[in-house]
C-alpha cells in the first residue's frame, strides 16, 4: 500500500508514550518516527518495555498518555483491529498463526475484510464474491511463492517448522496490503541461515513493497545489517537513537548492555 | 415518623436479609472462581442440599425426642455443613479435577451436567414436590406508627449476625492462618504455587469445602426463614448469588460481601415498589448491566491482558 | 498401603454422608407435621454396595486401573477401517452415508406408523435447534446457555402474528426467523465481548428473563397459560384436518379426491420439517466455506491474532451469534404450529441444556454429530421408557461423563481444508 503522505513526512510518528499499569510504568515518554521506505529497530535490554511500546501502538494497549500518529491520523485511541485495516499490522513475540487452518487458509482468514461480500451473496455464489474470493487467493499465491512456501500450501500451519511459520507470519501480515509493519523480534530461535533469509525478506520487503518495518530485536548482527534508523530504549526510557554507526559507539548504550549481546 | 419510612425500612431490612445470605453463597462462587478460573454451576445445589439436610437433621432430632431447640438447631447445622462439605469434596474430585487445564467450556459443561444430576438425586430422594417445615424461630421486634408497624424477626437477627460471624472468622482465617495465605498463593498463580511445595490440590479442595460450608449456612438460615425446600432453589439462588459476586468483583470476598448486600437490597425494593413477580428478572438484569458497563465488578481488579 | 486405607475410608465415609441422609431418610409430611420414613431395603441396600464399592476402589486403586488399561479399548469395528482407509474411500464412504440417510429419511413417512412420524418430526426439530447452535458454540465457539429464549422468540412471534393478525405460517417463518436475529443481535451487541464463561451465564440469564416475562405478560402472551389454537400451516391453501378451521381454506383430502386420514397432516408436517432441516444444512454447508466461516474458526483459534489482522471480532461473533438465533426461530415458529399450543414451560433453561448436550455429544462444530445426538436425545427417552423417571438424572450424568472421557463428542467435526488445486 502506498502510503498517502509526502515524503517527508513520517509514517509512524509517536511523542512522549506513557503505559502505566498501577504502580508500574512500563513505558516512560518513548518517542520514535519511522520513515517512508525505513527499517527502524528497536533495541534494548529484556524487560524493556519494547513489547508494551508495540502494543500501543498497535492498539492493543490505550496509552496512559502522549500521541501516536499514523500517517497523519491519531490513532492512539483506536482499538486494536481498527489499527490494522488502516494499515498497521504487526506480529507477536509468540507466533500466534491459526495452527489447525493450512497455510494458504492462513492467507485467506487475513484477507477478511476484502473478501467479506455479505451474507446473500456468499451462499449463492456469486459474481462479486467469486471473483473477490479469486483476488486473495491470488495475493496468497503471490506471497506464498515470495516467502518460498508454496510446496506446503496445503499444510496445517501447526505441522510447519520453525522457521517456515515464522516466514508464514509475515506472509500473513503481507498479504493485508500494510503500510507499515511491526516485527516482534522475527529472528528469535531462528538458526543463521534461516535468519540470513529473514534478513533479505524484511530488506525486499523495504525495498520491492515500498512499507516501512519497524521491528524489535536481539539479533545485534541483523539490526546493525538492516536498519535506517535504531532506537534504544532502557527501563522503559529512551535511551539513544541513531544511525547502527552511531549506536555502535554510543557509550551509554554499551554500559547498558554491559558488552556484547 | 411517616409510615412510608417504615416502608421502606422494612424493604430494606428484608432485603439484607436476603442478600446477607446471597453473600454466603455468592462467597463459594468467588472463591473457586479467583482460584481455578471456574464457575462451580454446581454450587447452587450445594446450598440447596443443606436446606434438606437441615430439615432432615432437624426433624430427625426432634423425633429422637431433643426438645431444646437451640440445641437442635445448631446440631442441625452441624450436620448440614458436613454433608454440604462433604458434596462440595466430592463434587470437586469427581466433575472437576479430572478436567483441570482443559479450556473452559468443558469443564463448565460438566458442571452444569453436575448441577442437573443434583438436582435429580434430590427429585428422586426427597421428591419434586416443596418440603414444608414449621417455623421454629418465631417472633420480633416491631415498630412504627400503627398505619404501618416495620418488623425485624429473631430469625432475620439471626441472619445477620450468622452473616457477619461468618464473613469476620473467613476473612481471619484467609489472613491470618497458613492455609489461608495458600489459598492466596494459589488465587495468584497455581503453578508457581506449586512449584512452591503448597499442595494446590488439597488447597482447592479446601476452597470447594469452605464454599460449600458456607452455602450450607445459608442453606440452613434461608431453610428456617422460608421454610421451604424443593430441588430447585439451588438454580435461581445460585443465579443471583453468582451475580452478586460478579457485581462485586469475581475473585474478591469482600466484593462477594457486598455484592450479596446490594443485590438482596435491589431486589427487596423492586419486591416492594414496583412487582413481586419481576424481582427474579432485576437480578439477571443487574447482572447484564454489570457484565457490560464494569466487568470487573465494584471491587474487582482490572485485568490487564498480557500479550 | 496405610496411606491408601486412610484415603478408602475418607472416601467411603463420603459416599456415605452423600447418600444416606438424602435418599436414607424420606421427609414425610403426616398429618400437616414433618416425619422420616426410612427409605426401603432396596435402597439401603445399594447404599451399602455403592460405599463398599468405593472403598474397594479406592483400596486397589492402582491396579484396578493397571487391570482397565490392559483392556483392549474397543472401538467401533467399521471405525478401524476407517481409519485406515485412504481418503477417496472415506469421501465415498461419507457419500454412502448420506445417500443412506437421504434414502431413509425418504422413505420413513410411508414405513412407519403416525406415532413414529410424529416422532420423527420432533427430531428434525431438535436436528435444526442443535445445529444452529452449533453454529454459536461449534463454529464460532461461543457458549450460549439462553439459546431458547431464541426459540421462544420464534414460537410466540408465529403465535402472536397469528392471534393478533392473522398471518398464516408461510408468512410468519420468516418473519419469526427475522426477529429471533433481530433479538440475537440486540443480545450479543453488548455482551459479546465478554469472556467465554461470563458469556454463558449472562445468556443464561437472558434466557431466564425472557421466560419470566413469558410467564408475566399475561395479556399479551397468556401468561402460564400459554396461546393455543394456534393453526397448522396450510398448503396452498390446502389445510389437513377433518375440517376447515379458518375461512376460504379447503381441504386437502377433497381437493385430492381421497378418503380423509389423519396421516396426511403428520406427513405434511414431517416433511415441511425435512425442508427446513436440509436448508439449515445447506447454510451451514455454505457458511462454512465463505469467510464469516473460516473468521469464526480463526476467532475460535486466536483472538489476539485475529485482532491484528483486522478482523472485528465483535461483528465476527455477533454474525454467527444472529444466524444461530435465526435458526432458533425457525425450528420455534415450526414448533408451535406443530403443537399447535406453547407455554413458557416448553422454554425453560433444561431445553437450553438438552440442546447443548446435543451439540456437545454430538461433537462441537460436526453437523453429522449433532444429526446423531439429536437422534439418540430424543428416540432414547422414548425407547426407555420405563425408566422416564431418571432420565433427568442420567442427562445430567452423561454430561458429565462425556466431558471426562469424551469431550470431542461422538463424531468430532472434520473440518473441511480449504486446498490449493494443482494447477498454479
Amino acid at each position: 500500500m502506498m502510503p498517502n503522505i509526502s515524503e517527508n513526512e513520517p509514517v509512524l510518528h509517536a511523542e512522549n508514550l506513557i503505559m502505566q499499569f498501577g504502580g508500574l510504568v512500563a513505558v516512560n515518554g518513548v518517542s520514535l518516527d519511522v520513515y517512508q521506505k525505513q527499517i527502524v529497530s528497536i533495541i534494548g535490554p529484556n524487560g524493556a518495555g519494547k513489547t508494551t511500546a508495540f502494543n500501543c501502538l498497535s492498539g492493543f494497549y490505550t496509552p496512559t498518555s502522549g500521541t501516536i500518529r499514523f500517517m497523519d491520523e491519531d490513532i492512539h485511541t483506536l482499538p486494536d483491529f481498527k489499527i490494522s485495516l488502516k494499515g498497521l499490522v504487526r506480529t507477536f513475540q509468540h507466533v500466534r498463526l491459526f495452527k489447525e487452518m493450512t497455510v494458504i487458509e492462513n492467507l485467506l482468514v487475513a484477507q477478511h475484510r476484502h473478501v467479506n461480500t455479505g451474507l446473500l451473496s456468499g451462499l449463492f455464489k456469486t459474481g462479486s464474491y467469486k471473483r473477490k474470493e479469486s483476488e486473495a487467493m491470488e495475493r496468497a499465491k503471490h506471497w506464498l511463492n515470495k516467502v518460498d512456501m508454496f510446496d506446503v500450501a496445503n499444510r496445517e500451519a501447526g505441522n510447519l517448522s520453525y522457521g517456515q511459520q515464522r516466514r508464514l507470519e509475515i506472509a500473513r501480515c503481507m498479504v493485508t496490503e500494510p503500510s507499515l509493519l511491526l516485527l516482534d523480534e522475527p529472528a528469535a530461535g531462528l538458526n543463521p541461515n534461516e535468519t540470513q533469509d529473514l534478513n533479505k525478506l524484511i530488506v525486499g520487503l523495504k525495498e520491492e513493497e515500498n512499507i516501512s518495518v519497524l521491528l524489535i530485536e536481539h539479533d545485534m548482527n541483523l539490526v546493525m545489517e538492516i536498519s535506517d534508523n535504531i532506537y534504544v530504549i532502557n527501563q522503559g526510557q529512551p535511551l539513544a537513537s541513531g544511525t547502527p554507526e552511531e549506536i555502535r559507539n554510543n557509550p551509554d548504550v554499551i554500559k547498558a548492555y554491559l558488552g556484547e549481546v | 415518623m411517616s409510615e412510608e419510612f417504615f416502608y421502606f425500612l422494612q424493604q430494606l431490612l428484608n432485603g439484607l436479609t436476603v442478600g446477607s445470605t446471597y453473600a454466603l453463597i455468592a462467597i463459594g462462587y468467588t472463591m473457586v472462581y479467583g482460584i481455578i478460573g471456574m464457575i462451580n454451576f454446581a454450587h447452587g445445589e450445594v446450598y440447596m442440599i443443606g436446606t434438606y439436610v437441615t430439615f432432615i437433621a432437624i426433624t430427625g432430632l426432634t423425633m429422637l425426642g431433643i426438645e431444646y431447640m437451640p440445641l437442635v438447631i445448631l446440631c442441625a447445622l452441624i450436620i448440614a455443613i458436613v454433608a454440604s462439605c462433604s458434596f462440595g469434596w466430592a463434587i470437586e474430585r469427581t466433575a472437576y479435577r479430572p478436567l483441570r487445564g482443559t479450556n473452559r467450556l468443558i469443564p463448565l459443561i460438566s458442571a452444569i451436567g453436575m448441577s442437573i444430576f443434583l438436582q435429580n438425586y434430590l427429585v428422586q430422594a426427597q421428591g419434586a414436590r416443596d418440603i414444608g417445615l414449621p417455623p421454629m424461630i418465631t417472633g420480633g421486634w416491631s415498630f412504627g406508627p400503627d398505619s404501618f408497624q416495620a418488623s425485624v424477626s429473631y430469625m432475620q437477627l439471626i441472619i445477620f449476625i450468622a452473616t457477619a460471624v461468618s464473613m469476620l472468622a473467613l476473612t481471619t482465617f484467609i489472613s491470618k492462618s497458613k492455609m489461608g495465605r495458600a489459598c492466596r498463593a494459589v488465587a495468584q498463580d497455581l503453578q508457581m504455587a506449586n512449584l512452591l511445595g503448597i499442595n494446590t490440590n488439597r488447597v482447592i479442595s479446601t476452597t470447594f469445602v469452605i464454599g460449600a460450608a458456607l452455602a450450607a449456612l445459608a442453606g440452613v438460615l434461608l431453610g428456617l426463614y422460608y421454610g421451604i425446600a424443593n430441588p430447585y432453589i439451588g438454580f435461581i439462588a445460585g443465579l443471583k448469588a453468582f451475580t452478586a459476586a460478579v457485581l462485586g468483583g469475581i475473585g474478591s470476598i469482600p466484593g462477594a460481601m457486598l455484592g450479596g448486600l446490594i443485590l438482596g437490597v435491589t431486589e427487596s425494593f423492586t419486591a416492594g415498589y414496583f412487582s413481586a413477580e419481576y424481582k427474579d428478572v432485576v437480578a439477571f438484569s443487574l447482572l447484564v448491566l454489570i457484565l457490560l458497563f464494569r466487568p470487573t465488578g465494584l471491587l474487582g481488579k482490572p485485568e490487564v491482558e498480557k500479550i | 498401603m496405610k496411606k491408601n486405607i486412610n484415603h478408602s475410608l475418607f472416601t467411603a465415609l463420603i459416599t456415605f454422608i452423600v447418600s444416606f441422609p438424602l435418599l436414607g431418610l424420606s421427609l414425610v409430611s403426616v398429618n400437616g407435621s414433618l416425619t422420616i420414613q426410612g427409605a426401603d431395603n432396596s435402597t439401603m441396600i445399594m447404599i451399602g454396595v455403592a460405599i463398599s464399592i468405593v472403598f474397594i476402589f479406592q483400596l486397589y486403586r492402582e491396579k484396578i486401573l493397571h487391570m482397565l488399561g490392559m483392556l483392549p479399548t474397543p472401538s467401533l469395528p467399521f471405525k478401524q477401517a476407517y481409519k485406515n482407509s485412504s481418503l477417496e474411500k472415506r469421501t465415498t464412504l461419507k457419500k454412502v452415508f448420506m445417500v443412506g440417510l437421504i434414502l431413509c429419511v425418504i422413505i420413513w413417512p410411508f414405513m412407519s406408523s403416525r406415532g413414529a412420524i410424529d416422532l420423527a418430526t420432533l427430531v428434525l426439530i431438535y436436528v435444526m435447534l442443535g445445529l444452529g447452535l452449533n453454529i454459536v458454540v461449534g463454529l464460532a465457539g461461543l457458549l450460549d446457555l439462553g439459546y431458547v429464549a431464541f426459540y421462544a422468540v420464534g414460537a410466540y412471534s408465529y403465535a402472536l402474528l397469528s392471534e393478533y393478525l392473522g398471518l398464516s405460517f408461510w408468512v410468519a417463518l420468516p418473519i419469526g426467523g427475522m426477529l429471533a436475529a433481530l433479538f440475537g443481535f440486540l443480545l450479543g451487541f453488548p455482551v459479546l465481548r465478554l469472556r467465554g464463561d461470563y458469556l454463558a451465564i449472562v445468556t443464561l440469564g437472558f434466557g431466564e428473563i425472557i421466560r419470566i416475562l413469558l410467564n408475566n405478560f399475561t395479556s399479551v402472551t397468556g401468561g402460564p397459560n400459554g396461546i393455543s389454537s394456534i393453526p397448522k400451516p396450510t398448503l396452498f391453501g390446502m389445510e389437513f384436518g377433518r375440517r376447515v378451521k379458518e375461512e376460504g381454506n379447503t381441504l386437502f383430502h377433497e381437493v385430492m379426491g381421497i378418503a380423509y386420514s389423519s396421516s396426511y397432516k403428520v406427513i405434511f408436517l414431517y416433511i415441511l420439517a425435512v425442508i427446513l432441516v436440509i436448508f439449515t444444512l445447506f447454510v451451514i454447508h455454505r457458511l462454512m466455506r465463505m469467510p464469516v466461516g473460516r473468521a469464526w474458526e480463526a476467532l475460535r483459534e486466536d483472538e489476539i491474532a485475529c485482532r491484528s489482522l483486522g478482523l472485528n471480532r465483535t461483528a465476527i461473533k455477533l454474525s454467527a451469534f444472529t444466524i444461530g438465533a435465526a435458526f432458533a426461530g425457525f425450528a420455534g415458529c415450526f414448533f408451535a404450529a406443530r403443537q399447535g399450543f406453547i407455554s413458557p414451560e416448553s422454554f425453560t433453561f433444561i431445553e437450553s441444556a438438552i440442546i447443548l448436550a446435543i451439540v456437545v455429544l454430538g461433537g462441537m462444530g460436526s453437523q453429522v454429530g449433532v444429526i446423531l445426538a439429536a437422534i439418540a436425545m430424543t428416540v432414547l427417552p422414548e425407547l426407555a421408557r420405563g425408566f422416564d423417571e431418571y432420565r433427568m438424572l442420567m442427562f445430567g450424568l452423561m454430561m458429565v461423563l462425556m466431558m471426562i472421557w469424551r469431550p470431542q463428542g461422538l463424531a468430532p467435526a472434520q473440518r473441511p481444508h480449504m486446498e490449493i488445486k494443482n494447477d498454479a
